[in-house]
């Protein structure tokens, strides 16, 4: 009979192993459905994974949108990972990018058409705070009242998209706009335009502080105090707890990061790739990046790579709906099935396989 | 096998079928769609009038399309990503894709971009759109004849011009042939969403509504109509003939084809040139779906007479005198409202008694 | 404004409709989340549910064989959840989000030959003697028989969960795993049961929509309906009879507002379409702050035999 025995200690051949085990599965199984989708499966698996890389036409501009697509999921997944870390499931990162967005959006527009260089940090600043404040919804109530995090972050996260709605058609609407939703486009207002900081790289202010994120997460977990606790937290609470860790703390702390760094994705993209607050701006960010941070094993390198690797999908996916009609929905299936399959050889960096009869339990 | 579905096969044979013979296609047409082709309204009219299109010019264009992009980030990338398979002329269908078509068209000086519903030009950008108003006109005039508890439901989406503007123009023409005739008008806030739809049909028949427009997409407000019974509908976007002759006694149909073959032959005559295209029922851009026997033939008559005069351009929907809902004076005894305000229509026009949101 | 012209009969009628498909994707993530497993992916399994359905029926002419279909599917897709969170211990979360995306996609493939059509009708079942009352007949006994099934199945499961033997060893799993286990109950076996009903409830939900109250099919077409149903669970506080309350509210308060707009009223739509989630936190709060710990102890936490 097989079982699975709990390891001491994670392997580390398994930790790289395994992710390369279950895309290389995903690309055999999704090759498959391809087939029977009547594309050609190996051609199809070329142009999502090979192509925005390293086609002729397409990868001079495809390879920054890369960085474009994968910053804000790499910025909002350090955020989640860290409360992940503590057992801390803050899953309305969508709620706390949307409120960013808007609340740095209002600042700025509150001073247009000011040309003053102050704009843009301000709203940045704004959006931080925004995304922050509204997770510190869900930290007041689990601190105080012991409401469960996991669903106050989820039920948030609707009533932000009906705010979003509502502003956008509303408050924040472009006075100049014809009477259509949306506010401004930022991308004609230079001192809140989030642009490529060297051109054609896809380099924006965002993209830059995801990549200051992977590095301060790192060392946080592995060299600070704070990180330490966090982790106490997530693995051994009680422990924690007897080694003078204050709970509240942490949630404050971990829903704090996650919504000031969600936030701050939120009004880089608004102010930049997306230029302007509308409806449908946000495009679930806040939930993909939560299969980034499991992706990534909630490790800041991880993540990294796992928002590259999920932007990689995404616009090879794109390019396999354009070169070889390649249905939208087949990415959407190709994509799950290979969050399922990491999940799945994820096992093993934890667990061990034992044949033989069940020992005693 | 029902009609679409034999469609969808028969695009997917021509799909394949395309790619067989790719060598013999001169120019690409690309299309950018907000939602997926089978929608059953506004996205599968784009696509019908796109497949049309390809048939037309019998493999001397190539289309290639992606659906369900958002109107996000995602959207200037898909429109570039599109520019750079070598697209000729790129079709952007949605009033979000606005900027992005704009930045996009900018680094591609000789790619030709059209842009639905919007109102920003240059020089390789043309916009077009439909006078659907005209054919809501035609919808006014057959619901205010036809009621008989001179209830009218409107299952509005988002508070844009183009929504109200449909709104005015059905009710002015409802009053028209029936003063005691009141709307009630349902924002959904969103295009599509089949289940709010049915709720939103629902609530109008139970609040004693007996015609039912909408301006959203999906079918379901028709499939609502059907079962409270003697209850009628139009079809909108598409012809939706599969509830004729009840509850569907009508339709507005995009019908996007005339344009797409005629800007696409511009592009291969090089002829194309930037231009705002308004459209109406005189150029074949807004359709009007056949008016089945539940209307009775005199109304049927009369509804035709006004879409004739509307096509030839001898009477216009907005055709004074009209004031505002506030009371206050907005067209004069035979003035006829200009596409500048028509553009930006933010107010209901006098009688219409609810509020426009925001 | 004229709210006369609201018609209170017809409007709870409406409302019981329109609750019918998140109740029953409710009723069925309460169980699965009684035994200590939260599914976040109740919206996959709808949709895939919805198409399911909606393509069995159209083929057979069958609504009833639509549902079972759709049961079974919904059940189906939520086996490789079950499988990957008991036996290989993946994250609950991102496992759930993960099959969210698969039945997205998954449901729109199945469901392109079946754009556009119409469903076969679904008849209303009037119960003898009751459906002839005044008033209440119309309101509460014309309905078709999903209606009444799904109120029965809160029964049923409520009864289950607090009469049978079985119910008390699901909620013991769900409290406590590893002292079940130590009394010798298979916490793994019992959870994937319960998954597997959670995902047959969310199928019949789905089909409930593409069946009845849509009906038709199109792609996307549940809409967050999914994501409703997790939030009625939490604001039941993880009982079956307020599972039905929390549906008929969250439909209530959409249809009323339909309702509103209809009769004139001016409504602020987009602030008011949320108000059921703040409704819902605001429920959070009062549970918990009461100290009364009503989500299962064990919520979303991996189990391993050998601890």
């Amino acid at each position: 009979m097989l079982r699975l025995e709990k390891r001491p200690q994670p392997s580390q051949l398994w930790m790289v192993l395994s992710p390369i085990i279950a895309v290389f599965l995903t690309m055999i199984v999704g090759g498959i459905m391809f087939a029977i989708l009547g594309k050609p499966p190996f051609e199809a698996i070329k142009v999502i994974f090979w192509d925005p890389l390293f086609n002729d036409q397409f990868a001079a501009y495809s390879r920054p949108q890369l960085l474009v697509k994968a910053g804000p999921l790499i910025l909002i997944a350090i955020g989640l990972s860290i409360g992940f870390k503590a057992g801390i499931w803050n899953i309305g990162a969508e709620g706390q990018y949307i409120m960013g967005a808007i609340c740095g959006a209002g600042a700025g527009l509150a001073f247009y058409p000011s040309e003053s260089f102050l704009i843009f940090p301000a709203m940045v600043l704004a959006g931080g705070l925004g995304g922050w404040a509204w997770a510190m919804v869900p930290a007041v109530l689990k601190t105080r009242f012991g409401t469960n995090e996991i669903l106050v972050s989820l039920m948030l996260t609707y009533v932000a998209q009906s705010i979003l709605i509502s502003v956008s058609s509303g408050l924040l609407r472009n006075p100049e706009g014809m009477g259509f939703p949306g506010s401004r486009n930022f991308k004609q207002w230079d001192a809140a335009f989030n642009a490529e900081l060297i051109a054609n790289t896809g380099l924006h202010w965002g993209v830059v502080t995801a990549l200051i994120a992977v590095i301060g997460a790192y060392l946080l977990m592995s060299r600070h105090i704070m990180g330490f606790n966090i982790r106490l937290t997530g693995e051994a609470p009680r422990a924690a707890r007897f080694s003078g860790v204050k709970p509240a703390r942490v949630v404050f702390f971990c829903l704090g990061i996650a919504g000031l760094l969600a936030g701050a994705a939120g009004l880089f993209e608004v102010t930049g790739p997306a230029g302007q607050l509308t409806g449908s701006f946000n495009a679930g960010y806040g939930f993909t990046a939560i299969i980034v941070a499991f992706l990534g094993r909630l490790h800041p390198v991880g993540i990294l790579l796992a928002g590259l690797l999920m932007a990689l999908t995404y616009i090879g996916g794109e390019l396999a709906q354009l070169m070889l009609g390649l249905p939208g929905a087949a990415i959407q299936l190709f994509q799950g099935m290979m969050l399922f399959f990491l999940l799945a050889a994820d096992v093993f960096t934890n667990f061990r396989l034992r044949f033989g009869k069940k020992g005693v339990a | 096998m029902n009609r679409r579905t034999l469609l969808t096969s028969a695009a997917l044979a021509l799909a394949l079928a395309t790619t067989a013979f790719a060598q013999d296609e001169e120019i690409t047409a690309g299309f950018i769609y907000i939602g997926p082709p089978g929608d059953g309204g506004w996205t599968y009219e784009h696509d019908q009038a796109r497949q049309k299109m390809e048939a037309h010019f019998d493999g001397k264009v190539k289309t290639i399309y992606q659906e369900n992009v958002p109107e996000s980030a995602d959207a200037e990338r898909a429109i570039t990503q599109m520019a750079l398979t070598g697209a000729d002329i790129i079709f952007t269908t949605s009033f979000g894709y606005m900027d992005p078509t704009i930045a996009v068209a900018q680094k591609f000086p000789d790619v030709k971009f059209e842009h639905a519903t919007g109102y920003k030009r240059a020089d390789n950008v043309s916009t077009y759109s439909a006078r659907f108003y005209e054919g809501r006109a035609v919808q006014g005039h057959i619901a205010g004849k036809m009621t008989k508890t001179n209830k009218i439901g409107y299952i509005a989406s988002v508070p844009i011009p183009e929504v109200i503007r449909g709104i005015n123009s059905a009710y002015i023409h409802a009053k028209k042939v029936n003063p005691d005739v009141e709307f009630s008008v349902i924002w959904l806030y969103t295009w599509f969403d089949p289940a709010k739809e049915a709720d939103a049909a629902r609530a109008l028949i139970e609040n004693g509504a007996d015609v039912v427009l909408q301006h959203t997409d999906s079918t379901a407000p028709q499939a609502a109509a059907q079962e409270a019974g003697n209850v009628i509908t139009f079809g909108q976007a598409s012809d939706m003939a599969e509830y004729a002759p009840m509850p569907r006694v009508s339709s507005i149909i995009d019908d996007w084809a005339p344009y797409y073959i005629a800007r696409v032959q511009a592009v291969l005559d090089g002829t194309w040139e930037s231009t705002d295209t308004w459209d109406g029922i005189g150029a074949g851009m807004v359709g009007i779906g056949e008016i089945t026997d539940a209307v009775p033939a005199d109304v049927k008559a009369e509804a035709l007479a006004l879409k004739e005069a509307l096509a030839s351009g001898e009477y216009h929907a907005f055709t004074g005198p009209l004031k505002k809902q506030d009371g206050s004076d907005w067209l004069a005894e035979g003035e006829v409202a200009d596409d500048g305000t028509l553009a930006g229509m933010d107010f209901y026009v006098e009688g219409l008694t609810a509020e426009i949101p925001n | 404004m004229d709210l006369s012209s609201i018609n209170p009969v017809l409007l709870i009628a409406s409302i019981m409709v329109s609750a019918t498909p998140i109740l029953l994707a409710a009723i069925g993530e309460l169980v699965v989340e009684k035994s200590g497993v939260l599914n976040l992916g109740v919206e996959g399994m709808m949709i895939t549910g919805a198409v399911v359905g909606f393509a069995v029926a159209v083929s057979n002419t069958s609504p009833g064989l639509g549902f079972v279909g759709a049961a079974l599917a919904g059940a189906l897709l939520s086996l490789p959840f079950a499988l990957l969170t008991q036996y290989l211990m993946s994250n609950q979360v991102a496992t759930g989000l993960g099959l969210m995306m698969v039945g997205l996609g998954l449901s729109s493939l199945i469901g392109k030959p079946y754009e556009g059509m119409k469903a076969p009708p679904f008849p209303k079942v009037e119960i003898p003697l009751l459906s002839d009352l005044p008033i209440f007949g119309r309101m509460l006994f014309s309905h078709d028989i999903m209606v009444y099934f799904s109120v029965a199945l809160v029964v049923a499961v409520w009864a289950f969960l607090k009469y049978t033997r079985a119910g008390l060893i699901l909620r013991a799993v769900g409290e406590a795993h590893d002292s079940a286990h130590a009394l010798g109950y298979k916490v793994r076996h019992i959870r994937i049961l319960a998954i597997l009903f959670g995902g047959a409830c969310a199928g019949l939900g789905g089909a409930y929509l593409s069946l009845v109250r849509v009906p038709q099919w199109t792609e996307g077409m549940t809409a967050g309906a999914g994501w409703i149903a997790l939030a009625i669970v939490v604001f039941a506080s993880w009982r079956p009879g307020r599972v039905a309350v929390g549906a008929y509210l969250f439909g209530g308060v959409s249809v009323l507002q339909l309702n509103l707009q209809a009769a004139g009223a001016d409504v602020p739509v987009a602030l008011l379409s949320a108000s059921p989630y703040l409704i819902t936190i605001l429920v959070l709060v009062i549970i918990s702050a009461r100290g009364a710990h009503a989500a299962p102890a064990s919520l979303g936490r991996p189990f391993h035999a050998s601890h």
